[in-house]
């Protein structure tokens, strides 16, 4: 399937050059030879419960500036909550309780002191299956903007399109933004989503397996997207797919069973694992 | 033996094909067909029902002059056949003790609209067929619409000016034109009535309430209240007296009509609506009249003990409390369900509250009428008065029933169903897109006024249009909180605070219960009866697809896209 573009012409783009792990692993420096700066979110000995069940076990990692992270792992392993943890999604499921400590540049997350609004501003996300607004595509990559407060129209407008551009979506969209966003393709609908979560200048961006409700060129075009978005962004993606974890990610964490398993530079986990039980997900021995 | 074996065979085959149909599955579909075509096919007939019988009544229908013999006497009357019937032999012989002459089994009666209640009582009466002797259609007949007394029908055998028979070249032609005239004096009337004088006695009353909170207040002062009030009746005795000059000249002309038995009245003509002559006219006329009649039952006022004229207020005041009710039920019952799906804790506490809410939908309405009687108008209303209005006591202002409280009540009434289909409305909008707005930040307030209760707003009209079918064909609570019979004025006007809500108001529901079973004349009230129905379903049907459209244009903008 080709992504059907604005103007009604179907355009198969060619493979972009994703960088490989071998190339990244250059620049990316294994987590243990981090310097403080290098760390946007530090995360230690998070246990997190479902009612009596422990879905985290004493998770402790940090998160690089600047990088891409993907967290993999079989279904029900923990990737998808320890994501939400970051920006406090757990919070509005009931029975939920954690403890341990998440720091987004030194700031304790879940001090009482922490607006929790305000930490979803400079936390994004991204969730599994578009959910843009019912409302104009104009109105929904500016309403995180209105949330904060009665911003100039200019200013709004010009907000709306760098957002826009920088979700790589303006093209496809600038003759129609006041039409409805549920007129949008998936793919389009989910560069959207994206756009309305940089539109707020987040530090951090989560994506909860952004490219899986899509078809391969739009996965490719979100692909192409996240690495653009490295360059301004820490972002955190959770991924079933490990090719797309091996293309996008600097660095990727494996779960099971709600245990960080292993977490390294991307290339080495997925060329050479420490654990057994990382090479047997990595080969396809289940999962 | 071949024979039965075959037959044998065939009922097998046909049990086996019947069998086989039943498993097809055609006779469910048969099933279900069936059920819709006769929920459509009741609908249809209900609204053809009222509409036949309704819409007729407007119809200047044909005079007949019929000669008859009964009992020995020979009457001749002028009337419209209004009804005809066959009544079966033993029923004739009960109502006629005594006839033995030999009878058909049946035997056809008419009912015939003679009019001239006042003259010639009774206005409606049953012919045997039997008994005419002779029926024609005079052209000349007259059919005359009167403020009082009903129809006049006869001859025009000259009109009268200030009882003096004027000479005029064509009786017909000159009784339009001074019917025209009186028609335009009477407007004149009606306007400083219901304009000026109504103006000055209701600021008459506001001077007369305003001493007596003085009074209250011990304060003695009124010397800028007599000086206005000085001034409100000079204003009023000028008005009067134009009106007693009007009044004079209203009463100058009267037609003089002939009646079938012979016997000459004198109408006058102050007292004519309209008048025309049934038997000569065209079909575009009758077309003419016929719509005029029908424009006259929605903005005239009733006449007559509400059996003549028409409906204006009634159908007002069905509007406004509707527009009312829906008003202070939709706020109220979509703050409520916000309340039991977004904030409150599910559990079986919030579990036996939602079963209460909609056992409530259960409750009979007469209750309501007494919960708001009791509640409402004596415990709310009592209290606004003593606070508000100590100067109108004894008098109550606000602790009678009125306009507010019926349409309070009848939102307590309805306000189940708004609860029930704006949950189910929350409950549809996806988690992922509450995630979202919370994600980027939203509180969860702005998340609900900002995302959705603009996705719901297709729920909450479905709601609405509930809550208004069930609340504009109510009619037992409304008896009770503050619909009357004949209101004098309408709940809205030109005097300040021009929407008088503690005013009592018609109904058209409650028109029909004392049109058709409260009134002394039932032939003449029965028509308006159906018409009155068929007002009302029709409002109804209006009122809902005027929500149902603005609901689809919602639903059209916030369906929410399935990827």
């Amino acid at each position: 399937m080709a992504e059907e573009r604005a103007d009604g012409n179907f355009e198969l783009t060619p493979t972009p050059e994703v960088p490989t792990p071998a190339s990244s692993v250059e620049e990316a420096l294994s987590p243990a030879e981090w310097q403080s700066e290098d760390i946007c979110l530090t995360v230690s000995e998070l246990y997190l419960y479902y009612g009596d069940n422990e879905a985290l076990t004493n998770i402790s990692m940090n998160v690089a500036r600047r990088r891409v992270t993907a967290l993999i792992g079989p279904s029900g392993c923990g990737k998808s909550t320890l994501l939400r943890c970051f920006n406090r999604m757990n919070d509005l499921i009931d029975n939920v309780r954690i403890t341990g400590e998440i720091e987004l540049n030194g700031m304790e997350i879940h001090r009482t002191s922490v607006d929790i609004a305000q930490l979803r501003r400079r936390v994004g996300m991204v969730f599994q299956r578009p959910n843009p607004f019912p409302k104009s595509i104009y109105e929904n990559v500016a309403y995180g903007l209105r949330l904060q407060g009665r911003l100039p129209k200019s200013e709004v407008d010009d907000r709306v399109e760098w957002a826009l551009k920088n979700a790589a979506l303006w093209e496809e969209v600038s003759d129609r933004l006041n039409e409805s966003a549920l007129g949008l393709s998936g793919g389009q609908q989910q560069r959207l989503v994206i756009a309305r979560a940089i539109a707020v200048q987040p530090d951090v961006l989560l994506l909860d397996e952004p490219a899986s409700a899509l078809d391969p060129i739009s996965t490719l075009k979100i692909e192409e997207l996240i690495h653009q978005l490295k360059q301004d962004y820490t972002i955190l993606i959770v991924t079933h797919n490990m090719q797309q974890a091996a293309r996008v990610s600097d660095y990727t964490g494996f779960l099971y069973l709600g245990k960080l398993v292993e977490y390294d530079t991307t290339n080495t986990i997925f060329t050479n694992p420490a654990e057994k039980q990382t090479e047997d997900y990595i080969t396809g021995r289940y999962g | 033996m071949a024979i039965s074996d075959a037959v044998s065979q065939d009922l097998s085959l046909q049990r086996q094909s019947l069998l086989s149909w039943w498993r097809s599955g055609d006779p469910w579909i048969w099933l279900t067909s069936a059920a819709v075509a006769a929920s459509v096919a009741a609908v249809l007939g209900l609204i053809g029902l009222l509409a036949v019988n309704g819409l007729a009544h407007f119809w200047p229908s044909q005079v007949m002059s019929i000669e008859y013999e009964r009992f020995g006497t020979t009457t001749t009357i002028y009337g419209e056949l209004s009804e005809r019937e066959s009544i079966g032999r033993r029923q004739f012989l009960e109502a006629n003790p005594g006839f033995d002459e030999a009878l058909p089994a049946t035997v056809e009666r008419w009912l015939i609209k003679t009019g001239n209640r006042q003259a010639n009582p009774p206005d409606f009466r049953w012919l045997y067929a039997h008994d005419v002797i002779e029926s024609k259609v005079p052209t000349n007949v007259v059919v005359i619409e009167r403020t009082e007394w009903g129809d006049a029908i006869g001859v025009l055998v000259g009109i009268k000016e200030t009882g003096e028979t004027v000479e005029s070249e064509d009786l017909w032609d000159d009784l339009q034109t001074r019917i025209e005239r009186t028609a335009s004096i009477r407007d004149e009337v009606d306007e400083l009535q219901e304009g000026s004088i109504n103006g000055i006695n209701y600021e008459l009353e506001s001077i007369r309430l305003e001493k007596r909170r003085r009074q209250l207040d011990d304060n003695h002062e009124f010397t800028d209240l007599e000086a206005r009030e000085s001034a409100l009746r000079a204003d009023y005795a000028v008005i009067e007296n134009q009106v007693f000059g009007l009044t004079k000249e209203l009463e100058r002309d009267t037609a003089s009509l002939a009646l079938a038995d012979g016997q000459v009245i004198d109408i006058p003509i102050s007292a004519v609506i309209q008048a025309w002559m049934p038997n000569s006219m065209t079909a575009w006329q009758k077309l003419g009249l016929y719509l005029k009649n029908l424009w006259n039952f929605l903005t005239d006022d009733p006449r007559e003990a509400n059996t003549e004229g028409g409906v204006y207020p009634a159908l007002f005041g069905t509007v406004l409390m509707v527009l009312l009710m829906s008003a202070l039920v939709t706020p109220f019952g979509v703050i409520a369900a916000l309340y039991l799906r977004e904030y409150a804790k599910q559990g079986p506490f919030v579990q036996l509250i939602r079963i209460a809410v909609n056992n409530l939908a259960g409750v009979p309405s007469i209750v309501y009428g007494v919960f708001g009687l009791g509640f409402f108008v004596y415990l709310i209303g009592g209290t606004i008065d003593d606070l508000f209005f100590p100067e109108a006591k004894p008098a109550p202002t606000f602790g009678t029933p009125g306009l507010i409280w019926a349409s309070l009540t009848l939102a307590l009434l309805t306000v189940p169903v708004v609860i029930v289909s704006t949950e189910e409305g929350l409950t549809r909008i996806p988690r992922e897109i509450r995630e979202g707005s919370l994600a980027l930040g939203a509180t969860k307030a702005e998340t609900i006024f900002k995302v959705v209760l603009p996705m719901a707003s297709p729920s909450i009209l479905t709601g609405m249009i509930l809550a208004v079918a069930r609340a504009a064909g109510e009619v037992a609570p409304l008896m009770l909180v503050g619909v009357v019979k004949l209101a004098p004025t309408l709940p809205i006007d030109g005097n300040f605070p021009y929407l008088h809500l503690e005013r009592k108001f018609m109904h058209l529901g409650f028109h029909i219960y004392d049109v058709g079973f409260q009134s002394p004349n039932v032939d003449a009230a029965r028509p308006l009866v159906f018409a009155t129905a068929l007002l009302l379903v029709l409002i109804i049907i209006v009122l809902n697809l005027t929500a149902i459209t603005l609901r689809n244009r919602l639903e059209a903008r916030y369906r929410v896209s399935v990827n």
